[in-house]
């Protein structure tokens, strides 16, 4: 085996990813932690201050619910979230995150993270839930809060380890295993309760482009099913795996459309100038209640474009400039009008900049300016991503007080956002069902989790009870890959061709390959049905088997052989849960084809799954659709 | 694209304890020539173009150029950024279009290292069961015509 050092960090409450989640919980978490004498530990496969989906930075905060201004309410946000999601969602969970994350949004402006401001100091909403930031550094300002908790509460971060297996006493989780990506070093961190908060999963699908633009998905490629493997492989009950999430972004290089729709108020249109949302309205009766419903869910907007373009109507343009022209027009006079164009324009520029550079070189190649012509949207490829308008994640208590009667015996076992694996908790893309938290709820998640956490090791304040024979077994299998290449590599005169094992970038297209074209990627138009999905499982077997041949020549390789094996473990239970609700709920992320209709009388429920990693075997589970606002 | 780094700009970072962009990249790309002392992008297939290095790298060593899967040649976007704000270059593939300049805060009113996690506002219960989080319910009022005095209940 490779030559690696071990290293044991003991810890009360353990931290796993490093981006608004997990910085939530360790600003949480270390307050509680300090007065009560505990130690937290947070664990990074990057460094925190550019980690997760905020590393470029961000040019909005997508939930703030402003409950102070009297104008929406907690159970607003609920309705929202519901009928966004076709009627799939924890609302004790979405509550609970909502009237917490105008909290996190103050102390996120007293960090300094600059929020716009109209004349009056009101901020500047984008829309209805959204404001409008100066977001380059976002991430960097969390991270820092985050750092200065740990460091007054006496914690410890560790970054460039890379989280691969929970450590497991039975059902309960006692901390976690993995590696540096800079050192030959394991790393075992032992704990009292452990947070999952490693971000959501892409690159489990083949992305539209397959050359050097590989890596520029919208969600950002290295979240790489860290969280859903982790509490899979602790045993955990995971919920709405099969509802990933494709958003329609600007065509290629996927720069965000928030601001053209809300806050410009733009339009799309077919090639041939129709506005799909009004030519295809009579689809809207199909999918009610929840198509009749203002806003219309993501996923029905994405139905509605995506029609046209089956039906030959593409390119879909969002129509920039005629957008920009009716607001300048809007100005009393014609100096006020350029005025308000020059504005108008930095604002579409910053947008891009400000979160999806790309967008703006590829408008820069193409000679674009977005006030004189329309530019051509699409949608990306699906993502694992519960923090955002999916919602696959691990099932998690709620909490106590947001109960009735009716959900209390299925929602509530404890401890807010402890999965069903004792001391095991779960935030931000890694909880499920309850979708638009976004970067602020994310980190108001972590709060709760951190909070709750604590609370949970004071209750069960025991060392936890590492199984030394436990951890021997996955440190060779974590330096597997390492070894399998050094053994093998010179059976070839060329590394990349050999026999004996898989490199993890072949090893990665093949998942890619199977899940686009028998789970309903972009080259199947999004469309599946059971006996493809049967298939894929025949298929994911058989990549199953070969994972244990992955072969990696170095740290940097090793890391991308982990993430594989993550997910591939995501795809596996994505494919079974589309497999198990036997209708199509969100046409626009997915179309089974076999069973093209909503059926609200037998699948308005949760699709859970359960894995049992003695056995390999899955299990699914129905549960319950609860409403306590209604 | 991928993010590139102009040799007669870098100096492998040899005056820090570190090297920059390898330290900052988000998905472990940028790794430091030994031989030569020279950074480069390892994968570039893998880059997401976050310009994380780029912001970082002290001699602007580091620059990007457009996938050129699906990006005409010729137009670039380069960042200046310093410890408030960030200046952004916009040059179009066609030189008759002038180039955009942009300049925007990226922090406001806290010094760098000064975000102050639990000072900032009272914590109303010390209930570690309580749903009340640190600094809440002072945190949940800004203006407006409702305040809280506990976390608010549906
Ligand atoms: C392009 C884009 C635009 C967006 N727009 C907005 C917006 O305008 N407004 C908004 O509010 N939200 C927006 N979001 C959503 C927001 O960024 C996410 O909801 C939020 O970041 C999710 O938080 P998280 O903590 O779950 O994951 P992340 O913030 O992604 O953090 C994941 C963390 O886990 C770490 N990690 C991963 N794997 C491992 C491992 N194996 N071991 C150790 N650590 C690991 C990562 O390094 C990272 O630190 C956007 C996201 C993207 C990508
Ligand atoms: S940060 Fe800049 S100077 Fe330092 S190694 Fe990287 S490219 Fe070279
Ligand atoms: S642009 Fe981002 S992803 Fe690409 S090498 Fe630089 S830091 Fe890494």
């Amino acid at each position: 085996m490779a030559d690696f050092q071990t290293v044991v960090v003991e810890t009360d409450l353990l931290i796993c990813g490093g981006g608004m989640a997990a910085c939530g919980a360790a600003v949480e978490a270390s307050y509680w932690a300090k007065k009560h004498g505990l130690k937290v530990t947070l664990v990074d496969k990057a460094a925190m201050d550019r980690s997760g989906a905020v590393a470029m930075g961000l040019s909005a905060i997508n939930q703030y619910v402003d409950l102070n201004s009297g104008n929406n309410t907690v159970k607003d946000y609920c309705d929202y979230v519901r009928n966004d999601l076709m009627g799939i969602t924890r609302e004790d969970l979405v509550a609970s995150i909502a009237r917490h994350v105008d909290s996190t949004v103050h102390l996120f402006e007293k960090w300094g993270l600059p929020i716009w401001k109209d004349e009056n100091g009101n901020y500047v909403h984008e829309g209805r839930w959204q404001l409008m930031i100066n977001g380059e550094s976002y991430k960097v300002i969390v991270a820092e809060a985050a750092k200065n908790a740990l460091a007054e509460a006496g914690g410890q971060y560790f970054e460039r380890v890379f989280i691969t297996h929970p450590l497991m006493d039975g059902n309960k989780c006692v901390g976690a295993i993995g590696f540096s990506v800079r050192e030959n070093k394991v790393y075992v961190f032992k704990a009292k309760a452990t947070l999952a908060a490693m971000g959501g999963a892409v690159h489990v699908f083949k992305p539209r482009s397959t050359g050097e633009g590989f890596g520029r998905s919208w969600y950002p490629p290295f979240n790489s099913g860290a969280s859903a493997f982790f509490t899979i492989y602790a045993g955990a009950e995971m919920t709405c795996q099969e509802v990933r999430f494709i958003p329609v972004r600007f065509k290629d290089a996927y720069g965000p459309v928030g601001a053209w729709f809300l806050l410009f108020k733009s339009i799309a249109t077919n090639a041939y100038g129709e506005d799909y949302m009004k030519t295809n309205a009579a689809e809207l009766e199909k999918w009610a209640p929840y198509g009749k419903v203002k806003p219309t869910p993501a996923n029905i907007r994405n139905w509605l474009m995506m029609l046209d373009v089956m039906d030959g109507k593409s390119p879909i343009y969002m129509q920039t400039a005629d957008a920009i022209k009716r607001i300048a027009e809007s100005a009393p006079d014609e100096k006020a009008a350029q005025k308000k164009l020059k504005e108008l324009e930095a604002e579409a520029w910053e947008d891009f900049l400000d979160m999806t550079i790309s967008q703006a070189i590829l408008w820069a190649a193409h000679n674009v300016e977005p006030e004189k012509k329309p530019s051509e949207i699409m949608a990306c490829d699906p993502y694992f991503i519960g923090s955002h308008s999916g919602a696959s994640g691990a099932w998690v208590s709620g909490p106590e007080d947001l109960q009735t009667p009716a959900t209390k015996d299925e929602y509530f076992w404890g401890y807010t956002n402890m999965t069903t694996v004792d001391g095991l908790f779960a935030a931000g893309d890694a909880s499920g069902a309850s979708s638009h938290k976004f970067s602020s709820g994310s980190f108001t998640e972590g709060r709760i989790a951190g909070k709750s956490a604590i609370a949970y090791i004071l209750d069960h304040n025991q060392a936890p009870n590492v199984d030394q024979g436990q951890v021997e077994a996955l440190k060779a299998e974590i330096l597997k890959p390492l070894d399998t290449f050094e053994k093998f590599k010179g059976a070839t005169t060329d590394p990349e061709v050999n026999p004996h094992y898989i490199r993890p970038k072949q090893f990665m297209f093949r998942l890619q390959k199977l899940m686009d074209e028998y789970a309903g990627g972009v080259s199947a138009q999004f469309k599946t049905n059971d006996k493809l999905l049967e298939r894929a499982l025949e298929l994911l077997a058989f990549l199953k088997e070969d994972s244990a041949n992955l072969a990696a020549q170095n740290l940097h390789e090793l890391m991308r052989a982990w993430e594989c094996v993550h997910r591939m473990y995501q795809a596996e239970a994505h494919v079974r849960s589309v497999l198990f609700r036997e209708e199509t709920r969100w046409p626009g992320y997915y179309f089974r084809a076999d069973k093209p209709q909503m059926d609200n009388e037998n699948w308005l429920a949760f699709c859970n799954c359960k894995y049992d990693r003695n056995t390999g075997e899955w299990t699914m589970i129905k549960r319950p659709v609860k409403y306590i606002t209604q | 694209m991928p993010s590139y780094v102009i040799p007669d700009k870098c100096d492998g970072c040899k005056a820090l304890d570190k090297t920059a962009c390898q330290y900052i990249c988000p998905n472990d790309l940028m790794v430091l020539n030994k031989e030569t002392m020279k950074a480069y992008n390892q994968d570039p297939m893998m880059c997401w173009e976050c310009y994380s290095c780029v912001k970082i790298c002290p001699n602007q060593a580091i620059e990007v150029r457009g996938y050129q899967d699906f990006v005409p040649m010729g137009a670039s976007v380069t960042a200046m950024r310093s410890s408030e704000d960030i200046m952004w270059t916009v040059q179009f593939r066609d030189k008759n279009i002038r180039p955009k300049r942009f300049k925007f805060p990226i922090r406001r009113g806290v010094p760098e290292g000064q975000a102050n996690p639990f000072g900032l506002y009272p914590t109303g219960d010390d209930d570690i069961k309580s749903p009340t989080l640190m600094s809440e319910p002072a945190s949940l009022n800004g203006k407006g015509p409702v305040t809280f005095d506990k976390v608010p209940t549906l």
